[in-house]
């Protein structure tokens, strides 16, 4: 097989405008981080993004086709080790999420299991037969990232468990989801919505609150919030000095909250530009999904793309004060080991499928 | 049928990518609204965030006594704080903290703890008024503790033990009624102001005006840079007409008692001592008083807080008995007045005894004034009626405030038959004026009215205003509500005076009433009494004891001719004049001495001076009054200086 795989059809314009978009991140993490406990952050950032860079090289290697087959072992090892975080989990500021790894270094199992619910539902929507989707077909791919989902709510971690969402919706609407299905599943979902606030943590209704009224508590929960717009909309057309950021009234600048400091410092021309940067990439992403040599490969190339986008709609949006506080970053921008990791490897596979869209 | 191979609908993916579009339009008009339309808003914002405006505090003036002997200073008072920079553990570093402040390990942990749902900005108050070694400790671990800063202020360095504490007041954070009012508009919540004494009388002068500085702040308040800065304009000094010297004799003379002194140039109205007690201490004040402190001191039946001096309105007993001469002698009663003293005599059908139950037997006005026989003036008060009494009264200034340039002045009561039916809407009972005349009844006037009425009739009707500050001392500009140096003339017929007041100097002679006040080689002229009405407190305290029932009285001045100094003794409790006499004379002597440039307490050559403010190292008892700084040690020079420079500590 490898015959037919070459460099030649690796997808280095995608390539560059990620790293572009990297070395943007870590020139804001350098900026936002001098003179703090994180200095140095940009360092480990580099070095993050070049395991990133090995990693995404090494799975483009792998034929995507032979891990779909195999991916129901890969499904249920996620599940394993989602369940081992509920049990040897490090507690780390009142929540399970990381696992200590031998080299001091800590391991957040939930990153990864993003990466493997996109080929499930790839694999399982590349399997179906018809053209239209049924209830159980329904129940069934809602099902592969439902379990897991529940058990990162669990954690607890919302933010990263509403990720996990967008892949299914992904699957379901390439899948042939039908407009009164949508409508019947919406309609299920608003009748919820109290049942869920109930189910919600004290701090994270806080947070749902600050963010429809930020003034409510402006030195609580609303205080991220309300820094957050003071330094975007203290940024203007054309940025400034960043005050917000470098005196430190911006919380977690590196990860978080980067685009605001970015924003902040490079104004609105800046922010934009970061953009159309990653609407560059999505859109290279769709072209991609579009010459996919089968179904899955498309599948596959869309999970990532409804990761991203949903990421970049999330954070960015919660940045200019349309999405409340969900703890999520920014992917590629954001300071992290296991969100640029994942990130790459995910390119990785987009790169598999392109690389193999000549073979058949 | 269609397995793997089958392409997915493009019209999906198509509009995926359409969402996307549309998802990033709305994010790029999110930015555009914060960044471009609402620039302005939210750049003000982060100003304010990151500039603040920090209070310069004006230091208060120093308040120094007539011969520039600084009494009240100010002392740099610093506080201890943790800043929340979120880099240390605060609770790991708690027990260092607690150690090196003094403080208990548990107290801090649970400030901290406290504080742990404060915005990150508020840094967390451990301690104020930190002592020497303290503030040594935080210098020192400046790098393994960045957390723990200080912050400075001028704090007041009273006297301590309460010495003057009436007369020099006290400062405190100008409350929300006083800020309602117009005099304090232009005061800003927080300032320290003035509440009694000197200290409120002229804090215009003291208070200067603070300046502010705009500092760069972060997140965690710590200032981390410098804009610009409007200093602050110091407040200015004052110098009172109080003399140390003298208010050390007045104050010793009054320990452990209850009542007020006060003592004044009868010439010109300088007060020279004031004293009252029980008294407080205003350091307590100054810092943060406590609760309890302060409830201690308000509900104390001996009312340390009042400035008895000027503030306690009781019957001067036979001290009026001048008063009531002066007005006789005017009328032409007095000095052809005989009266037979038996004990006592019979007016308007009730017995009034005298003093001496065996009687004075023939008594005429100057064995009266040195015996002070009782009948002799019931019979002067029955000859004259209540309004002829009041007339004169009240033109010394009886019934009426001084003016004295010190807040919250009583007015004392001096009763008259327009009086008792403006008051009472009773008629006078003529019997009532009996009392009158031996300074009891409704009569009552404050040592420092008293005092100024007498010091009249010694300076042949130079009726003065007494005063702690000379005009002369305000600054340029300044507005007076009162004229200190106004003098009243009051027409006294110069026979008359000078006769009272040689009857006067025979009070402390062997023949007076007071002989055991006498000083050899001092030629004072004065007045006992003693009032049978103390106040009700008192009685209640010694109900047990007859003796405490009476108030001692005294008024004396030296020289007897063209006096120079008068001083008036309230002794609470204190049962006869006499003793009231003997209080009074230590502060006549203390004047006397320094006048004969004797060494006086201060410059008594002990090498290191203790006056007011300029305080010694830590006292005995190991009471460090809770304060590390301002412990001032002044030398003295041991050679006994000419008079004009004998003023130790004056710079």
């Amino acid at each position: 097989m490898s015959r037919y795989v070459s460099y030649r059809d690796f997808d280095w314009l995608l390539l560059i405008f990620v790293l572009m978009i990297c070395g943007l991140g870590v020139m804001e993490i350098h900026s936002a981080t001098e003179h703090t406990k994180f200095a140095g952050a940009h360092i480990k950032q580099l070095y993050w993004v070049g395991a990133g860079l090995a990693g995404m090289f090494l799975f483009s290697l792998l034929n995507y086709q032979a891990m779909l087959d195999k991916v129901h072992w890969v499904y249920i090892a996620a599940i394993a080790s989602l369940m081992s975080v509920m049990i040897f989990g490090q507690k780390y500021l009142g929540a399970r999420r990381w696992i200590k790894m031998p080299g001091g270094q800590h391991f957040q199992p939930s990153e990864w299991v993003k990466l493997i619910l996109i080929l499930a539902v790839a694999k399982y929507f590349a399997d179906m037969h018809q053209r239209e989707l049924t209830w159980t077909d329904f129940i069934k791919a809602g099902a592969i990232v439902g379990v897991p989902m529940l058990m990162v709510l669990a954690q607890p971690d919302l933010g990263t468990a509403l990720t996990y969402m967008p892949i299914a919706i992904m699957g379901l609407f390439l899948g042939g989801l039908r407009a009164k299905q949508a409508l019947i599943v919406l309609l299920l979902a608003g009748l919820m919505m109290p049942l869920a606030w109930h189910k919600l943590k004290p701090y994270q209704k806080d947070r749902l609150v600050s963010f429809v009224e930020p003034e409510a508590d402006k030195q609580g929960s609303g205080y991220q919030v309300i820094q957050s717009l003071i330094a975007v909309g203290s940024g203007g057309l054309w940025g400034g000095t960043g005050t917000q950021t470098h005196l430190s009234y911006l919380p977690v600048p590196q990860t978080d909250f980067i685009f605001a400091a970015f924003a902040e410092e490079h104004g609105f021309i800046g922010a934009l530009g970061v953009l159309l940067l990653y609407f560059i990439v999505l859109m290279r992403l769709t072209q991609n999904a579009q010459t996919a040599p089968d179904r899955a490969g498309t599948f596959v190339v869309m999970g990532v793309v409804a990761v991203l986008s949903f990421h970049v709609l999330v954070n960015v949006g919660m940045v200019v004060g349309f999405m409340p506080v969900t703890g999520i970053p920014l992917p590629l921008m954001s300071y992290g080991g296991s969100s640029v990791l994942f990130m790459f490897l995910a390119l990785g596979m987009v790169m598999n499928v392109r690389m193999r869209r000549f073979v058949n | 049928m269609f397995g793997r191979d089958e392409k997915i609908s493009s019209i999906r993916l198509t509009a995926v990518q359409y969402i996307i579009l549309v998802i990033f339009m709305i994010l790029a008009y999110g930015l555009w609204r914060l960044q471009v339309m609402q620039n302005d808003v939210y750049a003000q914002l982060a100003e304010k965030n990151r500039i603040r405006n920090v209070p310069i505090l004006a230091p208060r003036g120093k308040i120094l006594d007539r011969e520039g002997r600084t009494i009240v200073e100010n002392y740099p008072s610093f506080s201890a704080l943790l800043l929340r920079d979120s880099t240390r553990d605060l609770n790991a570093d708690a027990d260092t903290i607690a150690q090196g402040l003094h403080l208990d390990p548990k107290e801090v942990h649970e400030r901290i703890r406290k504080f742990t749902s404060m915005p990150q900005y508020q840094p967390i108050f451990l301690k104020d008024d930190i002592t020497q070694d303290e503030l040594a400790f935080i210098e020192s671990h400046k790098n393994e503790l960045p957390e723990l800063d200080t912050i400075m202020a001028h704090r007041r360095l009273y006297p301590r033990s309460g010495f003057m504490a009436h007369l020099i007041g006290y400062v405190g954070e100008v409350t929300e009624d006083m800020l309602n009012q117009p005099q304090f508009e232009l005061y800003n919540p927080g300032d320290v102001v003035g509440i009694s004494g000197v200290e409120k009388q002229y804090n215009q002068i003291l208070m200067g005006k603070n300046g502010s500085r705009r500092a760069l702040v972060n997140s965690r308040g710590r200032e981390v840079g410098r804009l610009d800065e409007t200093p602050a304009v110091p407040g200015r000094q004052i110098r009172l007409t109080v003399d140390v010297d003298l208010q050390i004799a007045a104050e010793e003379a009054m320990a452990g008692k209850n009542g007020a002194i006060v003592a004044m140039d009868p010439r010109n109205g300088e007060i020279l001592a004031m004293a009252s007690r029980p008294t407080f201490n205003p350091n307590d004040f100054s810092v943060r008083i406590s609760r309890d402190e302060w409830n201690r001191l308000v509900n104390d039946p001996d009312k340390p807080l009042l400035n008895k001096a000027i503030q306690a309105q009781l019957a001067p007993g036979s001290t009026f008995k001048i008063l009531m001469s002066f007005a006789g002698w005017q009328e032409g009663i007095a000095q052809t007045l005989h009266v037979h003293c038996n004990g006592g005599g019979t007016f308007y059908g009730r017995r009034f005894g005298c003093w001496v139950k065996t009687g004075h037997g023939a008594v005429e006005l100057e064995k009266a004034i040195y015996q002070s026989c009782d009948v002799f003036f019931y019979t002067l008060a029955e000859k004259l009626g209540i309004d002829r009494i009041a007339k004169y009264a009240t033109a010394l200034g009886l019934g009426q405030k001084t003016g004295i340039d010190l807040p919250n002045e009583a007015s004392g009561v001096m009763p008259s038959e327009e009086w008792k039916i403006r008051n009472f809407k009773q008629k006078w009972f003529a019997g009532e004026t009996i009392s009158v005349g031996i300074g009891q009844g409704a009569v009552a006037t404050t040592p420092v009215q008293l005092m100024r009425a007498i010091a009249a009739i010694s300076m042949g009707g130079r009726l003065v205003v007494p005063h702690v500050l000379n005009p002369t001392e305000l600054p340029p500009g300044y507005v007076e509500t009162k004229r200190y140096t106004e003098v009243k003339s009051i027409p006294i017929d110069p026979n008359g005076w000078t006769f009272i007041t040689d009857a006067m100097g025979r009070v402390l002679l062997p023949e007076g009433t007071a002989p055991s006040a006498h000083i050899p080689g001092i030629d004072i002229a004065g007045k006992t009494g003693s009032a049978q009405i103390v106040s009700l407190a008192l009685r209640a305290k010694h109900a047990n004891n007859e003796d405490f029932a009476q108030n001692g009285w005294f008024v004396g001045f030296t020289p007897r001719r063209n006096p120079e100094i008068i001083v008036a003794v309230l002794f609470e409790g204190g049962e006869h004049g006499k003793l009231a006499a003997r209080l009074a004379t230590q502060v006549i002597k203390a004047y006397v001495d320094k006048q004969r440039r004797l060494p006086t307490k201060i410059a008594g050559g002990a090498g290191k001076a203790e006056i007011g403010a300029l305080w010694n190292a830590p006292s005995d008892e190991g009471n460090r009054d809770g304060l590390g700084f301002g412990h001032f040690l002044v030398e003295v020079p041991k050679t006994t200086l000419p008079l004009a420079a004998a003023a130790p500590g004056m710079n």
